[in-house]
C-alpha cells in the first residue's frame, strides 16, 4: 500500500505570543518563530506508518514550503516514513488554499500509483480546511473528512467521521483521501533510529517546472483568493450591569440581544 | 564557527523534550516517593533508541554521537535529573564496550543494551575512596581459565538494574595493575548489595556490588590485562564526566525555567515580582550560569566527536557545570520565598539534585587538579 502524507509547517504554537503580522505584507513573519510538523498531520503520519506496517508498500511525506521545511520533513521520515519530497520555488508564494491543492495534487500524480493520501483536518495556521477535499477533487478520488477513527479491510476503507452533531461511518474503495482529527491516534516520537535514518534518507526537492505546472497555475497568479486586508479586531469590551429581579434582568437582557418575545 | 546544532541533533533535542515531558515526567513524584528506578522506564528508554547513542548501528545503536548524547542527557536531566545519571551511566557501558570490546564482547552486550532489557554501569568507585583510583583494593586473581574477583564497589548507578557490569580490580600493582571485567548477573561470588538513599537523585538506584570469590571467565576480560586504569580513566573521563555535566546541565535548564515562571506569576506589591531588581539580577545570574555551562558542554561533546581530545575539556565543563548548577538552584530557591522550601515546587528537588551530581562522576578537587595540571604544563 502506497500512502502520502501532505504535512505543513507551522509556527509552533507554544511560541505564538511571538508572532508578528507585517503590516506591509500582510504576512505573517515567521522568521522568529520556529515551525513545527502542523499538529493534525502528525495524526496523519501516524496512521500512514502504522497501516504501512500491516504490509509491503511506502510511506512518502510531501509539503510545499519554503527550504526551511527539510526540518520538519527530516522529522516525518524520523518518525517513520519513507521517502520526503519538498516542493519549493520562489513561483510558489503567495498561494491560496487552490494553488496549494493544485501543487500538491501534482505532485501526488507525479509520484503515481499512490493508495491513500493522508492529511489533517486543518492547519493551525491558515485554517481553512480546504487543501485536502482539493487535492481529492483534483485527482477525481473520494475523500473523508474529519476521520476519528480508520481501518482497512481488502481494499475498503472504514472510516468514522466526525460531524457538527455527532459521527457517521463511511465506506469507501481506495485510492481515496482522508484527513485526520486529533482523536484518530497518538502520533509517536521520532526514535534515534528513525534520526539516523532520516539524516541518510534526505530530502528531494520538486519545482514548478519538476511539476509541469506553469506560472499561471501556482503562487499568487493562480490563487483565485485574494487577501485584502488582515487585522487583529479591536478588543474593546464593555461591562454593563443588569438589576432588578431575575425576570427583570432577564427581560432586559433579552430586549438588549434584539431577540423577539416569544409567546409562551 | 557554526553555534548552530546539527539537524540529526536538533530533532534528538526534540524527540527527547517529547518523550522527557510525556514519559518521564508522570513518573517524578512516584520516584521521589519510593526511591525507585520505575520498572518500565528501560524498556522506553530502549523504544526511544537513547539507549544506543554512541553505539553503533550494527549493535543495535544509531550512533548519533557524543553531542547528540549531550543534548539527550541534558533534555531527560530538565525533567528527571535522576533518570539523566541512569542514562548517563548507562552510556558509560556501552562506550567502553564499544570502545575496548572485542567483537563477539560487543555482539553478545550491546543489542540487549541499546534496547533496553537492562541498563549498564560501570563500577569503577570502592570505599577507599572514588578520587584515589590506584588506592583500589578488588582484587583479580588469575586462574587457569579466568580470574577470581574479590572486593566491594560502591555508589554505583543502576547497580541493581545491570544484568552485566564493566568493573575494574588490580591484578598486580601499579596504574598497569588493574585490569577490566565484564561481570553477568547470576555469577556465582556477585551480587548487588544495599540500595543507598540519596538527598536527591532519588529514583536513581545506586548502591554497592559484592564480589566474593567471583570466577570470571577469561573471555569476559575487557581490553588486555593490565588496560583497566586506561580504560577506566577513558570512560570516567570522556563518558562519565560529561554525562554528569550534561545531567546538571538539564538541572540549570530547569532552574532558569521554573525561576522565569515563577518570578512572572508572583505579585507583590501590586505586580509580578519579575519587576523587582533583585529578582531580575537572580534570572540574570541563572541565565548566565545556562549559557556558560552548556557552551562548555556542547564544545566537550564536539570534540568527542570530532576524534580529539577531550578530557581536558570534559573535566572542566563536568567541574564548571555541577557547580553552577548547585549556584542556580540555590538562586531559584531564594527567588521561590518560602515555596521553595515546600516540597510541591520542583526547585527543592533541583537543589538537592544539584548537590548530589558535584561529587558524581569526580570531585570539583579532582576537577580542579586536573584542569591546573593542564593549565600549568
Ligand atoms: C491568516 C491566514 C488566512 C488565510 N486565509 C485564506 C483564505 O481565506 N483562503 C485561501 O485560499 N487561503 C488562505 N490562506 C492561505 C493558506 O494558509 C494557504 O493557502 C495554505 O496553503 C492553505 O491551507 P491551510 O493552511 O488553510 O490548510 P488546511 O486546508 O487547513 O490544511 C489541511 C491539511 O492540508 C495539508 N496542507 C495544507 N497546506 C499544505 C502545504 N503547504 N503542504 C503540504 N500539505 C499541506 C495538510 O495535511 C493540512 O493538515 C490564509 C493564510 C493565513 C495565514
Ligand atoms: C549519585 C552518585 C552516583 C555514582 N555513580 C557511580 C558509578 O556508577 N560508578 C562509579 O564507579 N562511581 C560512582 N559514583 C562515585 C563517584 O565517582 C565518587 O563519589 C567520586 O569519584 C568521589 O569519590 P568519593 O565519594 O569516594 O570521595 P573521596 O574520594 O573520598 O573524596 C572525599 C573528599 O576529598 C576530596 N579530595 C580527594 N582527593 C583530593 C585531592 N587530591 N586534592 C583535594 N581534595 C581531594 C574530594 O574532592 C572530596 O571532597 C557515584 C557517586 C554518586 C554520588
Amino acid at each position: 500500500m502506497n500512502i502520502v502524507v501532505c504535512m505543513k509547517p507551522v509556527p509552533d504554537p507554544r511560541r505564538w505570543g511571538k508572532l508578528k503580522l507585517d503590516p506591509r505584507t500582510m504576512l505573517l513573519r515567521r522568521d522568529e518563530v520556529p515551525a513545527v510538523i502542523n499538529p493534525l498531520d502528525r495524526n496523519a503520519i501516524e496512521q500512514a506508518v502504522a497501516l504501512r506496517a500491516a504490509g509491503p508498500g511506502t510511506v512518502t511525506v510531501i509539503s510545499m514550503a519554503p527550504r526551511e521545511a527539510e526540518e520538519q520533513l527530516a522529522e516525518a521520515l524520523a518518525m517513520g516514513c519513507d521517502r520526503a519530497y519538498l516542493l519549493s520555488d520562489a513561483a510558489f508564494a503567495g498561494a491560496d488554499s487552490l494553488a496549494t491543492a493544485r501543487c500538491l495534487a501534482a505532485a501526488i500524480r507525479r509520484l503515481g500509483d499512490v493508495d491513500l493520501v493522508c492529511c489533517g483536518s486543518y492547519s493551525l495556521d491558515g485554517s481553512t480546511s480546504q487543501v485536502g477535499p482539493q487535492i481529492a477533487e483534483l485527482l477525481d478520488i473520494p475523500d473523508l473528512t474529519h476521520v476519528t477513527a480508520l481501518s482497512l479491510q481488502g481494499g475498503t476503507l472504514r472510516a468514522r467521521c466526525a460531524t457538527e452533531g455527532g459521527e457517521t461511518v463511511y465506506e469507501c474503495e481506495l485510492p481515496a483521501l482522508v484527513t485526520f482529527d486529533k482523536e484518530v491516534n497518538v502520533p509517536r516520537t521520532a526514535s534515534m533510529t528513525g534520526i539516523m535514518r532520516a539524516v541518510s534518507a534526505g530530502v528531494t526537492c520538486w519545482t514548478a517546472a519538476d511539476l509541469g505546472l506553469s506560472p499561471a497555475e501556482v503562487g499568487l497568479g493562480g490563487s483565485p483568493t485574494q487577501m485584502l486586508n488582515i487585522f487583529t479586531p479591536p478588543a474593546a469590551r464593555k461591562g454593563e450591569m443588569l438589576e432588578g429581579s431575575p425576570s427583570q434582568m432577564a427581560a432586559a437582557l433579552v430586549a438588549k440581544l434584539g431577540l423577539r418575545r416569544h409567546a409562551s | 564557527m557554526d553555534f548552530d546544532l546539527p539537524r540529526e541533533v536538533r530533532l534528538v533535542r526534540r524527540a527527547v523534550r517529547e518523550f522527557a515531558d510525556a514519559t518521564v515526567a508522570p513518573l517524578v513524584e512516584q520516584m521521589e516517593q519510593r526511591d525507585e528506578f520505575p520498572a518500565t522506564l528501560a524498556r522506553s528508554l530502549g523504544d526511544l533508541g537513547v539507549l544506543g547513542l554512541v553505539t553503533p548501528a550494527e549493535y543495535g545503536g544509531s550512533n548519533l554521537g557524543h553531542l547528540a548524547r549531550t543534548v539527550a542527557v541534558e533534555e531527560v536531566s530538565r525533567v528527571s535529573a535522576a533518570v539523566g545519571i541512569s542514562l548517563q551511566v548507562h552510556h558509560m557501558a556501552t562506550a567502553a564496550l564499544g570502545e575496548f570490546g572485542s567483537d563477539a564482547q560487543k555482539a553478545k552486550y550491546l543489542p540487549a543494551l541499546c534496547r533496553g532489557d537492562s541498563l549498564g554501569t560501570c563500577a569503577i568507585t570502592e570505599p577507599t575512596g572514588g578520587s584515589d583510583l590506584l588506592g583500589m583494593t578488588s582484587t583479580a586473581r588469575a586462574v587457569g581459565d579466568g580470574y577470581v574477583l574479590n572486593g566491594r564497589k560502591c555508589f554505583i548507578t543502576n547497580c541493581h538494574l545491570s544484568e552485566a557490569v564493566v568493573t575494574v580490580a588490580k591484578t598486580g600493582e601499579g596504574p598497569k595493575g588493574i585490569s577490566a571485567f565484564i561481570v553477568e548477573k547470576g555469577t556465582p561470588g556477585f551480587a548487588a548489595g544495599r540500595h543507598e538513599h540519596k538527598l536527591g537523585l532519588r529514583g536513581a538506584d545506586t548502591g554497592e556490588l559484592v564480589f566474593r570469590d567471583c570466577h570470571v571467565p577469561r573471555e569476559n576480560l575487557l581490553g588486555n590485562e593490565g588496560d583497566g586504569m586506561t580504560i577506566a580513566l577513558k570512560t570516567i573521563g570522556e563518558g562519565g564526566r560529561p554525562g554528569m555535566a550534561a545531567t546538571s546541565l538539564g538541572i540549570l535548564q530547569a532552574c532558569y525555567d521554573e525561576s522565569v515562571r515563577f518570578a512572572k506569576e508572583r505579585t507583590l506589591y501590586g505586580r509580578p515580582i519579575a519587576q523587582l531588581q533583585a529578582i531580575q539580577w537572580g534570572v540574570a545570574e541563572i541565565f548566565a550560569e545556562l549559557q556558560a555551562s552548556r557552551w562548555l558542554c556542547y564544545h566537550a561533546s564536539w570534540l568527542k566527536d570530532s576524534g580529539r581530545d577531550c578530557g581536558v575539556e570534559s573535566t572542566l565543563a563536568k567541574m564548571y557545570v555541577s557547580e553552577a548548577a548547585v549556584n542556580a538552584a540555590k538562586k531559584a530557591v531564594e527567588i521561590h520565598g518560602a515555596c521553595g522550601a515546600m516540597m510541591e515546587y520542583a526547585v527543592q528537588r533541583l537543589f538537592r539534585d544539584a548537590m548530589v551530581c558535584v561529587s558524581a562522576g569526580g570531585t570539583t578537587e579532582i576537577g580542579k587538579l586536573v584542569v591546573a595540571r593542564a593549565a600549568l604544563a
